[in-house]
């Protein structure tokens, strides 16, 4: 397949695609060299039929003219990745941008990585501790996992990300390594983020891939799976755990649709193309550990819900790929609660291989449960409220009540810079918990209610004094 | 007969010079023989989906015909096996690397293993088309050695002894034969009769059993939104359910579910034979990354294995997660080769497709004769959960159980979270015989009064939403108690502790306990006690807990729950 030709037939440019006549056997996915008078750009073949082949440009066509010289470079779209990736910043194509070389490649990977085989999979078990409670206690993360933060427009996502990617540990192992993918988020939004990881040193065990707002839409497409080939160049190869964070998937899709409407192809729902589902979880499923290998990749893709809409094709797609999702609410936000993760809609399916006895806590499980079915319950109740007035409950319901109100102040709310164990959030739980009465926790095994609930009984006398 | 590709997009390839290439064969694609399937042909052109990536791969490569459709090969060594949707066994292909790559492939079966064979006819016998001849132990499951159903005739030579899957056991009608048969997937085996399906497959999930059976060779669907625990109730299934045989198919789906099956089921027990649970079941797994036409493939490639055990007279189930991948991998087809789409972009043979595959399930007498049942359980995702998308409401219209999630109980941590006010069964009246005469007579009596109260509770939910709980009468209040009880204490079961799985006696047995509390609280109404009174009876966090208890000390709390309210 070494035959390389250069093809001055453009014969069409629309959006994104170039069109080029006469192309004899370029091949599916092949990397493409435009060079025109104002430059070079890269593009990818899309469709590869006799005498004909569709390009996708990454940078966009503008300036591109019929005249433009197309070369098939008989490969496909490779990513250099080395060791000293580690601590960089690039663009949304993997060039550098920090002044800095282009770091040695040790080895040339293909950005499309082939499916991990099911078999290869080792389960993911081991707790990571973020020193958010939502999170830590009742969405629980593990090491390996796929979990998605679901936002909206003016949600203070970014501070989360910040937050999450500073604190999270698993216990008895150094942290994480962070590859940050960000696509068409704002330049203001990028430097809030590096200037948070500058400060707190994370940028030094932090790879950044940046596709920013006025960065050609088309890149975005690239930009996860720049950042995902690295990461798992430094997982598996290098033995490292990486936390990758990818922000903004909207833009993502937006850019995906793009795309798909300039091929005139038949749009599925919203517009979005049919095969999105099969596309994110090509993203997605990068996630995870392998037998034998040491190092991990854990995901946290962020994305905004067009119109805090969780049934729009963006989320309800992740979701139905990812391992749960982290909701966060405009109406705690308003309330001024942050972190504003509203549990009930959140999920974590990996939770229960990462708690209990040896990992977190024995009592986890079930504390877990109980302040679910407790918030669950007082959501209700607060909606009644609103109509039939408190006066109408009973005294069980209004502990209910008053419950949820001291979950969201005590147990959700939280500082930015406050860095809980489960521990702490577990007894946060436990000290709500004492004021119900012990009869309504039923999903807790009575052992431990008579451990928490003792103990509580105690070092709620002392706290009475110091009030 | 080869022919050269003209165009590749994604997962469809167009080539040329192929006259006389038969719909649905299989052909090898370009020079990495990529295995494809014909799926239309136009003039010249002939369609090709192809079950791998297709990238680097540039017209005038070739295309080569197999001569054959999709086949799947059946015989000893299935059993406990993971293989992707065009059955590549994937703990061989592991031994290429922890990715699946491209073009690489491995048998179905082991071709070095022996497996003792051992014949149940003579020379001489004459032999209907699909008889079985014979037959090898596979774990602990007698794996029975059938004709192919195309065959039959007399037995000219047959041997026992310890043979491969390829080496000739039996010599029938002229015909030399192998413990291994081909068949192609997307055909149906031929069965003698279908039969009434009024046996219940119990799968020891109360609100399943009690309120909405599904029986051996039934079919039903899960649909769900994401989170609403569509996986986690086909996995109990699959766990729990009295089949023999389990074909799970992860269609579409994430890699560390199929990863936690691998590393459960192993370690897991078949809670009637004590084996692992993994000897009776064979997984498919296509996760969502892996090329989107061999998904399409993958939930005939399941159907065509469950028929296989049941032929030897075996009760299978089948559980596909999810066919909703499956159709939009007919979509995705469909879209490039430029269909008029119907309804949301699903081409509009999606009807017709949908209830053809759930047609393979039944009861039936197989070609010999016997018993057998393949029962088939489909998870739905509904975009954004809403039941009214094509794909839910085809499946709608051709199975017979409904069990439809619902996110409210989800987020609420009901679990199972499946509605009592909008689920449905058809067999109900078909299994109550079983019931009735193996359980517990009054099994009918106990289940149309907690239907009932659940619904009257669900209507007197609606009034308090309006004028608040307090304002009920006390004869409300305690319906409204009574079916909190049964919403949480009997229809909530957790997947993960020794609760998972309810025997039917227990089911009963713990409905009995609540309608006799029903029936107490009702009657101390009579004699001048309060709702509120009732709230705080002994029996009440007794009942709360009575489903932790297992066997014997089960028996004893109920028989003391029972004697507290009398």
């Amino acid at each position: 397949m070494a035959f390389i030709k250069e093809f001055q037939t453009v014969s069409e440019i629309k959006g994104p695609l170039l069109f080029v006549e006469g192309v004899e056997g370029a091949g599916y996915d092949e990397l493409v060299r435009i060079r025109t008078a104002d430059g070079d750009l890269t593009g990818k073949v899309l469709d590869a039929r006799k005498g004909m082949a569709v390009v996708q440009v990454f940078e966009g066509t503008f300036g591109v003219s019929k005249q433009a010289r197309v070369r098939f470079t008989g490969d496909v779209v490779r990513l250099g990745v080395g060791s000293d990736m580690v601590g960089r910043v690039f663009d949304g194509l993997g060039r550098p941008i920090d002044g800095g070389l282009q770091p040695k490649p040790e080895e040339k990977l293909e950005i499309t990585g082939a499916a991990l085989n099911p078999v290869s999979r080792s389960v993911p078990q081991d707790f990571i501790q973020t020193g958010v409670s939502t999170i830590d206690v009742m969405n629980t993360l593990v090491r390996g996992q796929k979990l998605p933060i679901f936002s909206g427009s003016g949600l203070p996502h970014n501070k989360l990300a910040v937050q999450i990617a500073r604190q999270a540990t698993v216990k008895g192992t150094e942290g994480f390594n962070v590859i940050f993918g960000a696509m068409g988020i704002t330049s203001e939004e990028a430097k809030f983020f590096i200037r948070e990881f500058e400060r707190t040193g994370a940028i030094e065990h932090s790879t950044l891939f940046l596709n920013l707002a006025d960065d050609p839409a088309i890149e975005r497409l690239m930009t996860p799976r720049m950042a995902l080939t690295a990461a798992e160049y430094l997982a598996y190869e290098q033995g490292m755990h990486i936390l990758v964070i990818l922000t903004d998937l909207t833009n993502y899709c937006e850019a995906l649709r793009e795309i798909s409407a300039a091929r005139e192809e038949i749009p599925g729902r919203r517009g979005y193309p049919g095969y999105m589902y099969t596309d994110l979880a090509t993203l997605y499923e990068r996630a995870g550990r392998v037998h034998g290998r040491t190092g991990s990749i854990t995901q946290m893709p962020f994305l905004t819900m067009p119109n805090d809409d969780m049934t729009h094709p963006i989320p309800d797609l992740t979701g139905y790929i990812t391992e749960g999702q982290v909701v966060l609410s405009r109406a705690l936000h308003r309330r001024g609660i942050y972190p504003p993760i509203n549990p009930l809609p959140s999920l974590s399916r990996l939770m229960n291989q990462g708690i209990g006895e040896g990992k977190t806590r024995d009592d986890h499980y079930g504390v877990s449960n109980q302040l679910y079915a407790f918030y669950a319950e007082g959501m209700d109740l607060r909606n009644l409220v609103a109509i039939v007035g408190e006066a109408a409950l009973g005294a069980k319901d209004r502990q209910i009540l008053k419950f949820a109100n001291d979950f969201e102040d005590r147990f959700i709310r939280q500082g930015f810079h406050e860095n809980r164990s489960v521990e702490v959030s577990l007894d946060i739980a436990w000290d709500l918990f004492s004021e119900v009465p012990e009869t309504e926790l039923k999903k807790i095994k009575t052992q431990f209610i008579e451990r928490h609930l003792k103990q509580k009984g105690k070092t709620d006398g002392s706290e009475g004094n110091s009030k | 007969m080869t022919g050269k590709i003209v165009r590749v997009t994604g997962p469809l390839v167009v080539a040329r010079g192929m006259p006389g290439i038969q719909m649905y064969s299989v052909v090898r694609v370009g020079d990495m023989g990529l295995v494809g399937e014909v799926i239309r042909i136009e003039g010249e052109d002939v369609f090709i989906q192809v079950y791998e990536d297709t990238s680097g791969i540039r017209p005038g490569e070739p295309v080569e015909d197999t001569g054959t459709p999709l086949v799947a090969e059946l015989g000893p060594g299935l059993l406990s096996s993971i293989y992707d949707g065009t059955e590549r066994p994937l703990v061989i292909l592991k031994q290429e690397g922890d990715y699946v790559v491209r073009g690489i492939s491995a048998p179905a079966l082991d071709r070095k293993k022996k497996w003792k064979f051992r014949p149940t006819v003579k020379k001489g016998d004459e032999l209907d088309k699909g008889a079985i001849i014979g037959e090898v132990k596979e774990f602990n499951i007698i794996h029975r050695v059938m004709l192919p159903p195309t065959i039959g005739g007399k037995v000219e030579k047959i041997d026992e002894g310890e043979f491969t899957v390829e080496e000739i056991v039996a010599v029938v009608n002229g015909k030399s034969l192998t413990m291994m048969q081909k068949w192609p997937v997307r055909i149906p085996r031929p069965v003698r009769q279908k039969q009434d399906p009024n046996i219940p497959l119990v799968t020891g999930m109360r609100i399943l059993d009690a309120l909405f059976p599904l029986a051996k060779g039934g079919t039903a669907a899960i649909p769900g939104g994401f989170g609403t625990g569509k996986t986690v109730t086909q996995q109990s299934l699959a766990k729990f359910c009295d089949a023999d045989i389990i074909i799970y198919v992860g269609c579409g789906e994430r890699g560390n579910e199929m990863a936690d099956v691998l590393h459960e089921f192993p370690e897991l027990e078949d809670p009637r034979t004590g084996k692992p649970l993994m000897q009776r079941t064979v997984l498919i797994a296509n996760t969502s990354n892996m090329p989107v036409a061999a998904r399409e493939a993958s939930v005939y490639l399941g159907a065509t294995l469950g028929e296989y055990y049941r032929d030897m007279g075996y009760d299978v189930a089948l559980m596909a997660d999810s066919t909703s991948r499956w159709a939009e991998a007919l979509r995705e087809m469909s879209s490039r080769l430029g269909e008029m789409p119907g309804e949301e972009g699903y081409p509009a043979y999606l009807s017709s497709r949908v209830a053809q595959f759930y047609e393979r399930a039944g009861r039936v007498k197989t070609l010999t004769g016997n018993d057998g049942s393949l029962t088939m359980i489909g998870a739905v995702s509904p975009p954004g959960g809403d039941f009214s998308e094509p794909v839910t409401q085809n499946t709608l219209r051709v199975v017979k159980v409904f069990w439809a999630l619902d996110k409210r109980l989800a987020q609420r941590r009901h679990f199972p979270a499946i509605s009592w006010l909008n689920s449905y069964s058809l067999y109900t009246e078909e299994v109550a015989d079983w019931w009735v005469k193996g359980v517990n007579p009054q099994t009918t009596i106990l289940r149309d009064w907690a239907s009932g109260l659940l619904q009257k509770e669900n209507e007197l939910q609606e009034i308090v939403q309006l004028v608040g709980p307090d304002a009920l009468p006390d004869r409300e209040k305690v319906i409204l108690m009574v079916g909190r009880i049964l919403r949480e204490d009997f229809l909530q079961q957790n997947a993960f502790t020794d609760d998972a799985f309810a025997s039917p006696q227990k089911q009963i047995r713990m409905l009995e306990v609540v309608k006799a509390f029903n029936t107490y609280a009702m009657q101390m109404l009579e004699e001048g006690k309060s709702a509120g009174d009732l709230q705080v009876h002994d029996a009440v966090p007794r009942i709360a807990r009575l489903k932790e208890k297992m066997g014997d000390e089960f028996e004893k709390e109920a028989t003391l729950i029972v004697g507290m309210v009398v």
